[in-house]
């Protein structure tokens, strides 16, 4: 029998409705490889009592003519989406034994199709970092390694693309604010997609930044994407922010033909200092499109270098709003002081559950949004985030879908940028953009660097163009033929 | 134009309900300055008669009909307290 574990979704979608294999025994085959994948550090609380379960069901309902997608399907929760009576705590410590009395509307579209939930997946504390070390369950390791040295997977989403690309999931939720989704993909060689802003339903997800958080998907192929996020995508009356849009076929976009599609170029986004490799692949990137019959357009972000400065204002100034909930109250850690009062509590229990980085970024948001300066930083990057929408806005006169790099770098060892928070937000340099003017975007697996380590273009639509975005993936993904994969030392 | 001293971090933190060991002050503003110093560069945007942008989604909020459409759970509520007494949150005494 061959690996069911290095199936694809697609695949596993058409053997199960055959009959040739069933849930269980796909189900079984991760059970095993989520346990074989420890040293990855990608789940941090299992559910294989549950995954049978949902597997034995899931079995029925394809038994029962009912199959979708999904059904039957094995895959992992990022740990910022809440899960009726399983961990979630964002892998934040002052979210300690929360187990939620109800489930978010992503996860709960997941299993109403019919999907198996294998366990909770290691991020950033909170979704704050670009290389999964800040998680309080300890760094996520990258399968890909340098020589022997091992690399991040990037973040947030670092357990969802190891465990993806560590063969220990067929697909994984995700979420993105800054490009939590699209730089991890990029790190592992995973396609990953975020859609528009609105698309999914934000209830029952952990709240960092509310203006920019997006659930997404982490896949290996970029149908298993489109099979993946048509399933969690919808209206939500639940979520203020969902958008009331019918969900396309996804999949149905994957036609290969993109003749006579403008492709922009945004010339802002040739960084100096950039590695050659990164300009190389993106060069490339362009030539694979002008192979497929697609017009290469040169386009101006003017605003592109002010997208960063912009979200460390707008998303650590939400960030501290949303976290003033962890107080010690309703969930979660509380720590008191012998003695002491109400505000000796919250102010311990704050001390004690976050880490540095959440601390930090609390702190900056406190301090932009305090009397006397709010206008000169939080109003300030709200125009200057218009400005940035604007320019993608004119952008999208002229283009159909702009193709840039996913990120400046290939995944870094550990601690190499954790000492310098600007150098780690500078990994989210090409993703950032997108995500402040709400646009769907992608990351494609498309070469390896020197060191064999992958690298991913990154594909940018129009707001509710996700089709146009699934489809320059899929011809993305065809001329990169990128079948490279990790050695399995972890097993 | 940020100029964040030991004490405005204390006033941060007091604001923000996290204690900070004083040993702790001084690094963090550094570091804060190092960062809010990198964000000042918004300050060469021209901004005159741009409209701030808080939402991404052009979509008014939604109305519904103003009734009841979800409660009786005050065991669901409480579950994840760490201290719940009577039907209520508990916390350390706020008056003497």
């Amino acid at each position: 029998m061959t690996d069911l574990t290095k199936l694809t979704i697609a695949d596993a979608r058409d053997l199960l409705k055959k009959g040739d294999i069933t849930s269980r025994e796909l189900t079984e085959a991760h059970i095993e490889a989520v346990e074989a994948a420890d040293a990855l550090n990608a789940y941090i609380a299992k559910t294989p009592e549950m995954a049978l379960e949902m597997a034995d069901k899931a079995d029925a309902k394809i038994k029962a003519g009912e199959q979708t997608g999904m059904t039957g399907i094995p895959v992992g929760i990022k740990d910022l989406f809440a899960t009726k009576g399983v961990h979630t705590q964002a892998c934040s410590h002052i979210l300690d034994g929360f187990k939620p009395e109800y489930e978010s509307t992503v996860s709960q579209k997941l299993w109403d199709d019919g999907a198996v939930m294998l366990g909770k997946l290691n991020m950033d504390e909170f979704a704050m970092g670009s290389s999964n070390e800040t998680s309080y369950y300890g760094p996520v390791k990258n399968p890909w390694r340098r020589g022997d040295t091992d690399t991040v997977p990037g973040g947030s989403s670092g357990g969802s693309v190891a465990s993806v690309a560590g063969f220990a999931a067929m697909g994984a939720t995700a979420s993105d604010t800054g490009g939590s989704i699209r730089q991890p993909a990029s790190f592992t060689g995973t396609f990953g997609f975020k859609p528009t802003y609105g698309r999914c339903s934000r209830y029952g997800m952990v709240a960092f930044a509310s203006s920019l958080d997006q659930a997404g998907t982490i896949t290996r192929t970029v149908r298993d994407g489109a099979i993946m996020m048509e399933s969690i995508a919808g209206f939500d009356a639940k979520d203020s922010t969902s958008v009331d849009l019918p969900v396309p076929n996804f999949e149905a976009a994957l036609t290969g033909d993109i003749r006579g599609m403008k492709i922009g170029i945004p010339q802002e986004y040739h960084l100096a200092g950039m590695p050659g490799e990164i300009e190389a692949l993106w060069h490339q990137g362009i030539e694979w499109m002008k192979a497929a019959g697609a017009e290469i357009v040169d386009i101006n972000l003017p605003h592109t270098k002010y997208a960063l400065p912009t979200y460390y204002i707008v998303a650590p100034a939400e960030a501290s709003s949303n976290l003033a909930r962890y107080d010690g109250v309703r969930y979660g850690l509380r720590e008191t002081v012998q003695g002491g009062g109400l505000v000796d509590m919250y102010e311990a229990t704050r001390a004690a559950g976050f880490g540095d980085e959440v601390k930090r970024r609390i702190m900056i948001g406190t301090y932009v949004l305090s009397a006397g300066y709010y206008d000169a930083y939080y109003l300030k990057a709200q125009k200057v985030r218009q400005l940035i929408a604007n320019d993608f806005k004119r952008a999208f006169e002229k283009v159909d879908a702009i193709l840039t790099p996913t990120a400046p770098s290939a995944a870094f060892a550990p601690g190499e940028k954790s000492d310098d928070p600007i150098a780690m937000y500078l990994n989210d340099v090409f993703t950032v953009p997108a995500s402040l003017a709400g646009l769907p975007g992608s990351s494609v697996p498309a070469g390896l660097d020197a060191n064999g380590l992958p690298l991913g273009l990154q594909i940018l639509g129009k707001p509710w163009d996700e089709e146009t975005v699934f489809k320059v993936s899929g011809v993305m993904e065809e001329a990169a033929n990128f079948t490279a994969k990790p050695a399995e030392w972890w097993r | 134009m940020s100029d964040i001293d030991k004490a405005t971090v204390a006033k941060i933190a007091r604001l923000a309900r996290i204690k900070i060991e004083e040993d702790k002050l001084e690094p963090l503003a550094g570091e804060l300055n190092n960062i809010l110093g990198w964000v000042e560069q918004l300050d060469e945007v021209n901004t005159d008669d741009i409209e701030p942008m808080s939402s991404v989604v052009d979509a008014k909020l939604r109305w519904r009909q103003d009734e009841v459409t979800d409660g009786d759970k005050q065991a669901s509520v409480l579950k994840n307290a760490p201290n719940a007494e009577y039907g209520f949150f508990a916390v350390p005494k706020v008056i003497e």
